[in-house]
């Protein structure tokens, strides 16, 4: 549920193109096998265009929404540095969230109706930022953790076709390494600090390891409709395949730490070479990315107390004479 | 009212109940083109888009989002309306067609020809 794509597993190959042109959509995909990008005024199958459009709008508002519960921090960091460097992260993520709106639009849905959907709740986004940031050690657990699944996603996805989506996945992939430095940074110091902060860190951890774990999203299930999407080169990798990755990344950096996490069944298997973990709990995830999270309310009015305040500049600074036309690349 | 962790927020008193009247298209303004040069001599190339109400505040907001990071000596932007393009169905119009090696420099082989006449007049 970041930018990957959710997948229906009931659709059938032959339904999902069943009204497109064979000539055309050979061409298409031979043109992804050939490891080309797709550009906005190619021809595209339909369902490759709602696909891209839900998930690139998702990751947009992922990263807007996701610069709240660490924004909430700022007035309150410890330390002038800190301030300054936590500024440029949550500015960061505002302007991905720039990039990935524009990359969107160049398939034709307008930044409005985007915003309209994520305040009406029609369109979701990542699950994990409906949760609060208590004090500041989850802050630094979130700049490390958090982007560190955020840059497993966005590096996997980077490699995809369609070529607005990529260029600006690489430039967010690129930003997104201070982030992860900064928040290692602030981890460390906590964890080799006070025994006050030991614990303020741990504790952290704990809070954030079930989010963590929902972050990939349930493991996909095989279905046509995901084995088009791969072939497609919208969806890079499974869910499952991610969140190993996470850990076979990440688990190690934490115990290094001396730091533990919450989960007794915790560990790798050295025969099949994957984490074994206790299945998180999928009906939570459901409940929360359908609104009843701790955060979801405050979240999305925070968003629209931003639009309605800013309504009257935005009023002010228009033209008659604009005109709007959809964004080339 | 919202209730938050952050007091900046709950200061605010955000009803979170108001109504929320859809955006109308252009809330968000036009869309211009980002052109960016990192040195002096080097070319302009395309990075992005920005929203904005006018060319001015379009390179401001260019400025903020492709000029923190790494080096930057210009900018420019363009308004997406007054770009023109060709389309990509029609690329085969670049295509360089047989007839027209004769712009390509590997196809000139003169030393072949000057080795052969040293040779047939005991140049050499
Ligand atoms: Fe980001
Ligand atoms: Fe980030």
């Amino acid at each position: 549920m970041y930018g990957n794509a959710d997948i229906d597993p009931n659709l059938k190959i032959h339904s999902i193109v069943a009204d497109e042109d064979p000539i055309k959509l050979a061409a298409f995909e031979a043109r992804i096998a050939a490891a080309d990008k797709i550009e906005p005024r190619d021809w595209m199958p339909k369902e490759y265009r709602r696909q891209l459009i839900r998930m690139i709008e998702q990751h947009a508002h992922s990263e807007i929404i996701g610069a709240l519960p660490e924004g909430t921090w700022i007035t309150r960091a410890p330390g002038f540095r800190r301030k300054l460097a936590l500024m440029a992260k949550v500015q960061d993520e505002v302007g991905h969230a720039q990039l990935l709106y524009s990359a969107a639009e160049t398939l034709g849905k307008t930044r409005e109706a985007m915003i309209n959907d994520l305040i009406s709740g029609k369109s979701k986004y990542s699950n994990i930022f409906n949760y609060p940031a208590p004090t500041w050690a989850d802050s630094a657990v979130i700049a490390w953790l958090v982007d560190a699944g955020a840059i497993i996603n966005q590096t996997t996805n980077a490699k995809g076709s369609y070529g607005p989506y990529v260029r600006a996945l690489e430039r967010i992939c690129y930003e997104e390494s201070f982030h992860l430095k900064y928040g290692h940074d602030n981890v460390v110091h906590l964890a080799t600090g006070t025994a006050v902060q030991r614990i303020s860190v741990q504790k952290a951890i704990n809070r954030w390891w079930p989010p963590l774990m929902h972050f990939f999203g349930p493991p996909d299930s095989i279905s046509e409709h995901s084995v088009i999407l791969m072939r497609w080169k919208v969806k890079m990798a499974s869910n499952e395949d991610m969140r190993q990755q996470f850990m076979d990344m990440y688990v190690p950096k934490i115990w290094d730490l001396g730091l533990t996490l919450p989960d007794p069944k915790l560990s790798k298997n050295k025969e099949t070479g994957l984490w074994e973990y206790t299945e998180p709990d999928w009906a939570e995830f459901k409940r929360v990315i359908n609104g009843d999270g701790p955060c979801n309310k405050e979240r999305l009015a925070v968003r629209k107390m931003a639009e309605e305040k800013g309504r009257w500049v935005r009023h002010a600074l228009l033209r008659k004479d604009a005109e709007y036309v959809t964004p080339l690349a | 009212m919202i209730e938050s962790l952050d007091p900046r927020i709950t200061r605010e008193e955000i009803d979170e109940n108001s109504v929320f009247s859809d955006l109308k298209e252009l809330d968000q303004f036009e869309t211009y083109e980002v052109f960016h040069q990192k040195k002096r001599g080097q070319q302009h190339s395309h990075v992005g888009i920005v929203h904005a109400p006018n060319a001015e505040m379009a390179l401001l907001y260019a400025k903020e989002q492709f000029a923190r990071r790494g080096q930057t000596c210009n900018l420019w932007v363009v308004k997406t309306q007054h770009v023109f393009a060709t389309d990509y169905d029609d690329s085969d119009i670049f295509e360089t067609t047989e007839e027209k090696i004769y712009r390509d420099p590997g196809t000139y082989k003169v030393m072949d020809r000057i080795k052969a006449y040293k040779e047939k007049n005991n140049l050499s």
